[in-house]
Formats: C-alpha cells, sequence, structure tokens
C-alpha cells in the first residue's frame, strides 16, 4: 500500500512537470467540445438553388419567394435556361435545379395540375436527400395554401385529411447539439484515458526505467495500479470540466438523469479504456509504436461507436463490430442517462458488458506483460 | 563461497538466430571484485539482466547468493543492485526525488543509508534540485550508482559504469568500488577498457558469447607463453604493413604508440635481424624493447587463438 503511494507520488509529479500532457488534459476537452458539436451538424443547410422560371407568373415567383424564406437555400441563379443552370451545376456551384415550365399558373389554374422539374446533384448525397426532401416538402404546402385559396372556407374539416404532428421527446427542439456533446464527452474521455496511458508505459520502456523498477521488489500489481490510478483520475477530471463547465455553461446541457449513476458509468469505463492503454502499451516497444496502435484503434472504435452514424441503421455485420466496442456502450449511456434521465435498470445490461471489457483487457494486458518483461 | 554462480548458460535472442551467451559458466566469490572484459557485443549485458532478473536464460543454472534467478526471483531483487549501461532513471525527477523513490520502493529512506553513499552522494549533492535529465555523463553516473546501493544491497551489478566518463571520473568511480568492497559488497562489474581490469580482483574475458579466459589479472598477463616486444620508427602504418609481410614475425598489432610483435621459434638474436631487415626497408629513429604483456595483450591473443 505505501509502495503504491510513492509510485503515485511520483507519477503526479511527472505529470505536473510536463507541459504537453497539462495542455491535453485542460484545453483538449475545451476545444473538442466548442468546435466539433457546432462545426459537425446534420441539418443540411445553405442548398444552392437555381431557378429556371419560363413562367414569369404571380405563381411562380410566390413558389419561388416561398423557397427562399425557408431558410435551407440560398438562391445561386436564376437563369433563363435550364442549360445555363446547368452549367453551373456542373460547376458544382449549385445543388439543386426547380426548372419551371412555362404556362404554370395558366395549368394550374385551368387544369387545376401542373407540373415541375426538379433536378438534383447527388454528388453530396446527403444535400441532395435532404434538399429534394425540403424543396418537395414546400411545394406541397404551396400546394395546400393555393387549394384553401380556392376552395370556399364552408367546412374547414374536409380541407385537412389526416394531419400527422409528431411530438418529439427528450430533446424537443430536435438540438443537434444535445445529441452530439454527450458523445464528444464520451471520446475526450476514451482518448485521455488511453493515449496517456499507453504512452506513459510505453516512456518507462523507452528510457529503461521499466527496468529499474523491475529490479526493485515492486509488484507488477502495484506498478500496473500505479499507472491506472493517475490516468483514471484524469479522466474523470477532464469528464468533469466537459460535463459542468462546457456542456453546462456554453450548451446549457444539465444532466435528465442521476450524476451518480453517470459517474458510476465512468468509472467502469475508465478501467476499460485504461486496461486497453495497458494492452497497447504491451504490444509497443516505443511510443511510436503505441501512438500508431491506438490511433488506428481509436479511429475505429471512435466511427463504429455510434457518434455519427446510428448503430441501428449500420448493416448488420458492422452492427456486430459496433457491439464489441467499449465506446458504443458509453455513447448509448451517456445520451440515456443526459437526454432520456433513464435509470440504473435501463442500462444494466451496459455495466455488465462494460465491467466484461474492463476484465478482459486488464487481465489480456497483465498476463501479456508478463510473459514480455 | 560463491556469492554469484553463472553455470552452462546459454542465451539467444530473435528466435534462436543470435547466440548472446554460449555455454558461460564463471562464478564470483563474496566480498571480491569481479571483473567481465570484453568488447561491445561480447555478451556482458546479457550476463548481467540474467543475473539481476530481468530475463531468463535458455539453459543453464544461475545462482544469486545462493537464490536461482528462475524460481526466486523476487529474493534476488531484495538484495542486488543493479546500474544499467544505459542511463535509466527518471529525467523529469530531481537528483533529490530520484534517490528517495527509489529508496522508498524498497521501503527504507535515504537517511538509513546515507553512510554508505555518503561519498558519492556528496559530489552530487550541489545539484539535488536538479533535474536528472539536466547532469552531465559522470554525475548521471554517480546518481545511477547512488540509487542502485540506497537499499544497501549485499551484491552489487555495474554494467560498464564507466563508459563515456572521463579519465579523472573513471579514476573516482573505480577507488569508490574499492571502498564499497570494504564494506563487503560483491561487486560484479563490466567494461570495454582493458587497462581497468587490473582492479578487479578475477576478471573473466569474454568474446562473441563465450570466456576466453578467467583469473587473477595477474595470472591472466603471467600467462602469456611468448616474449613480447615493442618496436617503432618514423613511419608507423608503413612498419605494421613491412612486420606483417615478415616470416620471422609471429604477431603483429597496435598497442598505443607501439606495435607489440612476437618472433617465430628459431630466430637468433631477433634484435639484430629485425633491426638489419627494418634499415634495408628504410625505416628510421627505430626504437626496439622487451615489455611485459598485459591483460589486452593477453585478449588480442586469445581472440585471435578463438578465430
Amino acid at each position: 500500500m505505501r509502495t503504491i503511494l510513492f509510485l503515485l507520488q511520483k507519477e503526479f509529479r511527472q505529470i505536473f512537470r510536463n507541459p504537453s500532457i497539462l495542455r491535453v488534459i485542460l484545453i483538449m476537452p475545451v476545444v473538442q467540445l466548442l468546435i466539433i458539436p457546432l462545426a459537425a451538424d446534420y441539418e443540411i443547410k445553405n442548398i444552392n438553388l437555381s431557378v429556371v422560371d419560363h413562367d414569369h407568373s404571380s405563381y411562380s415567383q410566390k413558389l419561388t419567394a416561398k423557397i427562399l424564406s425557408s431558410g435551407y437555400f440560398r438562391l445561386n441563379d436564376f437563369s433563363p435556361s435550364f442549360n445555363k443552370s446547368f452549367s453551373e451545376f456542373q460547376k458544382d456551384n449549385s445543388d439543386l435545379i426547380l426548372e419551371i415550365p412555362s404556362g404554370f399558373e395558366k395549368d394550374l389554374v385551368r387544369e387545376n395540375k401542373a407540373g415541375l422539374f426538379i433536378a438534383v446533384n447527388a454528388i453530396n448525397g446527403m444535400k441532395a436527400v435532404a434538399g429534394s426532401a425540403y424543396l418537395s416538402g414546400i411545394i406541397s404546402d404551396f400546394n395546400a395554401e393555393i387549394l384553401m385559396e380556392w376552395t370556399p372556407p364552408v367546412h374547414p374539416a374536409s380541407v385537412a385529411g389526416i394531419q400527422v404532428v409528431p411530438s418529439l421527446w427528450f430533446n424537443p427542439g430536435q438540438t443537434y447539439r444535445f445529441f452530439m456533446v454527450p458523445g464528444v464527452l464520451v471520446i475526450l474521455v476514451t482518448m485521455v484515458g488511453a493515449y496517456l496511458c499507453a504512452l506513459n508505459i510505453v516512456k518507462e520502456k523507452e528510457t529503461g526505467t521499466i527496468e529499474q523498477i523491475n529490479v526493485t521488489p515492486v509488484k507488477k500489481h502495484h506498478f500496473i495500479l500505479g499507472k491506472l490510478i493517475p490516468f483514471w483520475v484524469i479522466g474523470v477530471f477532464s469528464f468533469s470540466l466537459g460535463l459542468f463547465v462546457i456542456a453546462r455553461f456554453v450548451y446549457g446541457i444539465v444532466p435528465a438523469g442521476s450524476l451518480l449513476l453517470l459517474y458510476l458509468f465512468l468509472s467502469v469505463y475508465l478501467v476499460a479504456v485504461l486496461g486497453f492503454g495497458l494492452l497497447v502499451s504491451t504490444y509497443s516497444a516505443t511510443q511510436q509504436q503505441a501512438m500508431s496502435l491506438s490511433f488506428f484503434s481509436m479511429t475505429v472504435f471512435i466511427l463504429m461507436s455510434g457518434l455519427f452514424t446510428p448503430v441501428e441503421s449500420m448493416p448488420v455485420w458492422a452492427q456486430w463490430i459496433a457491439r464489441c466496442n467499449p465506446v458504443t456502450y458509453f455513447m448509448e449511456v451517456i445520451r440515456m442517462i443526459v437526454l432520456k434521465g433513464s435509470t440504473f435498470p435501463d442500462i444494466r445490461h451496459h455495466f455488465l458488458i462494460v465491467i466484461l471489457f474492463g476484465t478482459v483487457f486488464n487481465v489480456w494486458a497483465i498476463l501479456h506483460y508478463r510473459k514480455t518483461v | 563461497m560463491s556469492e554469484v554462480v553463472f553455470d552452462r548458460i546459454v542465451k539467444t535472442y530473435q528466435r534462436n538466430s543470435i547466440r548472446a551467451l554460449d555455454d558461460v559458466s564463471f562464478s564470483a566469490d563474496r566480498g571480491s571484485l569481479f571483473g567481465l572484459i570484453g568488447p561491445d557485443g561480447a555478451g556482458k549485458t546479457s550476463i548481467f539482466r540474467i543475473l539481476a532478473t530481468l530475463t531468463l536464460p535458455d539453459r543453464g543454472q544461475a545462482r544469486v547468493s545462493g537464490w536461482d534467478v528462475v524460481k526466486d526471483y523476487s529474493k534476488i531483487r531484495q538484495v542486488v543492485g543493479y546500474m544499467p549501461g544505459r542511463f535509466s532513471l527518471y529525467p523529469d525527477l530531481s537528483v533529490g526525488e530520484n534517490l528517495s523513490f527509489f529508496a522508498a520502493l524498497f521501503n527504507t529512506t535515504v537517511q538509513a543509508n546515507y553512510d554508505l553513499i555518503k561519498d558519492i552522494y556528496r559530489q552530487i549533492e550541489p545539484f539535488k534540485k536538479r533535474r536528472a535529465g539536466a547532469l552531465s555523463g559522470g554525475m548521471k553516473q554517480k546518481l545511477a550508482l547512488c540509487c542502485a546501493l540506497i537499499h544497501r544491497p549485499s551484491i552489487l551489478f555495474l554494467d560498464e559504469p564507466t563508459t563515456g566518463v572521463d579519465a579523472v571520473s573513471r579514476k573516482e568511480f573505480w577507488q569508490t568500488l574499492g571502498n564499497l568492497r570494504k564494506q563487503g559488497i560483491t561487486i560484479l562489474v563490466s567494461t570495454p577498457y582493458m587497462d581497468e581490469a587490473a582492479r578487479c580482483e578475477n576478471i573473466a574475458l569474454i568474446q562473441n558469447g563465450k570466456i576466453l579466459s578467467i583469473n587473477t589479472p595477474q595470472k591472466i598477463a603471467g600467462e602469456f607463453p611468448e616474449t613480447l616486444f615493442a618496436v617503432r620508427s618514423n613511419n608507423m602504418s608503413g612498419l605494421l604493413r613491412d612486420l606483417r609481410g615478415m616470416s620471422g614475425i609471429g604477431s603483429c598489432y597496435t598497442f598505443g604508440e607501439f606495435h607489440h610483435i612476437t618472433f617465430r621459434q628459431g630466430i637468433e638474436n631477433p634484435q639484430k635481424w629485425l633491426v638489419g631487415e627494418l634499415e634495408s626497408k628504410h625505416h628510421h629513429e627505430i626504437e626496439f624493447m622487451q615489455v611485459q604483456p598485459t591483460i589486452e595483450d593477453c585478449f588480442i591473443r586469445l581472440m585471435k587463438k578463438d578465430e
């Protein structure tokens, strides 16, 4: 016990003397949380629209004005011919072309029916899908308005058929940030834990100090605990900094669920992540090797965790990979607790699985460490 | 009573492709100063790593203080002090912090064992607050020795402690080792410098993972079977070439300011013969004398025989 205290004292001394580690602990949470949730926004805005109006009627103008006032579209050009707009398309200046045929108003009034042409630039798939969906929505809205104008308001009920009003739970404003910030917190904790822990142990290998420690009576588990505890503390600190300072004051996120439960899960999760860092360190001889190894695995872990794309919409084989990824579980749990206010029974499976991960990583690392050193 | 026993040890690296130690046996008595002498890559560090329980031998048995290095490694770690060839203390901790950290790991304090390290530590104490990484080479070695001694070990393993250290510090270092020996500590030290070998009680000459000879430095030097001469002239490189071309010369190599040579059997009055030969080859200022063989001479002879 006394030995662990001395090891911890030494470890913290070294950490506080290392300016680059301090920067990682203090600045990384702030920068990550300020940049990523604001920049990586899934709501598609600023779709560039080309309008080709052959009709020049009041209806065609009304329609254009309605589209542009929605806030999703930006008028790129107003051109007399489709070909001219298409060249904008080819230059990638424009994402959508709306062509209003001549006689649009006439057909609409006379025959109660008119056609419109939409061309979509599908290079950016997400923008294409969202853009054409928004545009169709606005056009059908426009259609309904015109119908309202023409139909005498005798029976209001006859106008609307079935009206669907969605009620959004847990994130009523569908604010993307509320979904993203907890996710970024998870990434942060994962990176701090795995990277710092792996690099620190490998550094001892590089300088040869690990051998100097090995010829002392210090037990392997003392040494490993002396490494895990400091980085566990740092992980909890970084997480708290992100949660209580940035998430609360910048984004106004207050966890709906129990903080105690959240921190309990964080504690278990950090043990798993640190175990992973330990494992990486046992397979690397230099800091460079440890860096590449953890960078490669972290990228897979993060992209497969459901941070950006929901795990459920991945192909089945990819879902299996995501299920073998500890990050996925914390990603789900933090969103459940922070947004939904989930309680222990809701996340007890996640607890069990992360404890399993922690056990596997740490036992594997310790066994391999014994064999190599 | 043997404190350190190395019995027919074989150690290979990289899946048996490199044989670092090939059937090596030796033993060092309690309280003795035992030197492992050999060039870089001879296998000295492998011997220390096995004795310090940092690596396992492939075959053979090694004992330290009666404990087996494989089975009783934890007992050995209590009683040995190990100073690796490369500086392996924490460069970002200060001199004092390094020392008290290693004392703490052995459950002791710097004060409790201050008398043992006093002589060496006094020299680096003015820099107590300096980070270990910022010390000069010689001071790093002194700090490393202090850290290896701080738990009062009964056996000390020093892997090339004087490599890269200036001549004055080297001399001081060997004096320190002599003092430690007087306190009853068994010391195993390796060095590539032959001149330091004479300060050991027993030495083992090592080359390519094999032991060439084990004995006291005096006996090893006395075992040189031939008469050894030193020659020099105004043109040393030409002299070496010419000497090697002569059929009457047994061996010839550069040694400091002279070339050391031995003659083949059956040359009467070698001096007269050699000087005559050399003058005919336009050498001037020829000096010629008989010299006492040193350990280095023995080493070179053994190495050549081994090849």
